[in-house]
């Protein structure tokens, strides 16, 4: 039907999240009909970022300089960190704008199933940060799970005997969100963590 | 196409392509079982397949020796009540990940279905206070002695293995898993693991950190030993920080 090297673009473009064989195709017909509006910018673009890209050495995001463009903003607040799994989970908190300290990414959680134990997460490097001083809040921004919570813990733990004050995402009621649909579980947290109005 | 509609409790669950999992679960009445859940990274079943979570299972495959399909209902989730209590999501979290390495696939076991569903309604209902309420903590470590029972390698702390004493029983021998009383342990004491007392009563709660981490090392050590773990694995690292955790308030509470 076609060349060798379109059937590898394909094949590489099928290996992508969201993407199968048949999206694939389209999309790699669709960057073939639009080589100099879409494939070109789009090569440029992947080389630049596989050139340039790294994760930062202090918190692990990733950006084309280091350290990234969170850790060296000056009009952060340095005695924040917020802990998060990933980098997809600090662009969530960045677009949210709630934020306004600096990030560690642990680059996922304590995971038995996966064989992840705390020192493949990086838990000496968030442990040297919070040592150095000026630390006045870590908050354990991970996902409301077990593997989530029990690396929470194990991160508290850890952080305690610095006399860092430690706090967590609070879980509850989402905006939008209708009793009647909630799972047991959150609505327990968010009948514990109720608050005067 | 062959197939069984069960009660179960979620054991562990690992992604599987992009949307589906490959969940674990202990059944009432088809033991440990696998089978791939569709749709389970979604936003819809994810707490579903937390661990500890009770569910009605429908398992459907063409072959009997097929992984198989899941669909799953939640009955009732324990992992939401207890995510905020460190000692209680490691107990949560020790005893699905025991459960998921140490039972065979697909034999039944509705004993340790029950034992396991009374536990984690244990762990689901209340707060820990560290050695201010240790009662589930010592139904934790009673419900370990009751799973390696249930799986042949239970322990005979019925009377001493020595002069046949059903008083005074403090050790456990490590190679037979009987119980030694004081006087006949003296010699070995060293050689010889200790019984906390709790364990010798049906209801018994433990009187402090301590006797937990003897409790949690006395099973630790048979489940260690005995041939249900696979050759060159270790127990699970969930099981590890459940010990970790209280060895810590053992320490603690010993502090002057």
């Amino acid at each position: 039907m076609s060349g060798g090297e379109i059937d590898r673009l394909i094949l590489l473009l099928s290996r992508l999240p969201g993407l199968g064989p048949r999206s694939a195709r389209r999309t790699a017909l669709h960057m073939l009909k639009k080589r100099e509006g879409v494939m070109r910018p789009l090569m440029e673009a992947l080389a630049q970022v596989a050139e340039k890209v790294r994760a930062c050495s202090i918190c692990g995001n990733l950006d084309t300089s280091d350290p990234c463009m969170v850790c060296a903003d000056p009009r952060r607040d340095p005695a924040l960190i917020c802990v998060v799994r990933d980098v997809a989970d600090l662009w969530a908190l960045e677009r949210a704008g709630a934020f306004r300290g600096r990030y560690h990414v642990l680059g996922g959680l304590l995971s038995a199933l996966d064989g992840i134990g705390p020192d493949d997460l990086g838990l000496d490097r968030l442990e040297i940060r919070a040592r150095d001083g000026g630390l006045s809040e870590v908050i354990l921004a991970l996902p409301a799970t077990v593997d989530g919570q029990t690396t929470a813990h194990v991160i508290a733990d850890r952080l305690e005997p610095l006399g860092i004050t430690l706090s967590g995402l609070a879980q509850g009621v989402p905006v939008g969100g209708e009793l009647d649909y909630l799972d047991d579980g959150t609505l327990t947290a968010a009948f514990r963590a109720r608050r005067p109005v | 196409m062959i197939e069984w509609t069960d009660r179960a409790i979620v054991l562990s669950a690992r992604p599987h392509g992009e949307d589906a999992v490959v969940a674990s679960l202990l059944t009432a009445d088809h033991g440990r079982h696998g089978g791939v859940v569709r749709g389970g990274q979604g936003r819809k079943l994810r707490a579903t397949l937390e661990p500890g979570t009770l569910v009605q299972a429908h398992w459907k495959a063409r072959l009997e020796d097929h992984l198989g399909a899941l669909s799953l209902e939640t009955l009732a989730g324990v992992a939401g009540l207890v995510l905020s209590d460190r000692d209680r999501l490691a107990a949560l979290a020790s005893s699905c990940a025991l459960v998921d390495v140490v039972l065979p696939e697909r034999a039944p076991h509705p004993e340790v279905f029950d034992s396991l569903l009374a536990l984690l309604d244990s762990l689901a209902h209340g707060e820990s206070q560290g050695e201010d309420d240790l009662a589930w903590a010592g139904t934790l470590a009673r419900w370990e002695l009751d799973l390696l029972a249930a799986v042949g390698f239970g322990l005979d702390l019925s009377r001493c293995a020595i002069t046949g004493k059903t008083e005074g029983l403090s050790h456990v021998s490590p190679r037979t898993g009987r119980a030694v009383c004081r006087e006949a342990a003296e010699p070995w004491l060293s050689r010889l693991l200790p019984l906390p007392t709790f364990l010798l009563q049906p209801e018994g709660c433990p009187r402090d950190g301590g006797e937990v981490v003897q409790a949690l090392a006395l099973s630790g050590h048979f489940l260690e030993t005995s041939p249900l773990v696979p050759p060159g694995k270790t127990l699970p690292a969930a099981r590890r920080r459940l010990v970790d955790r209280v060895a810590r308030w053992a320490t603690i509470s010993r502090v002057p």
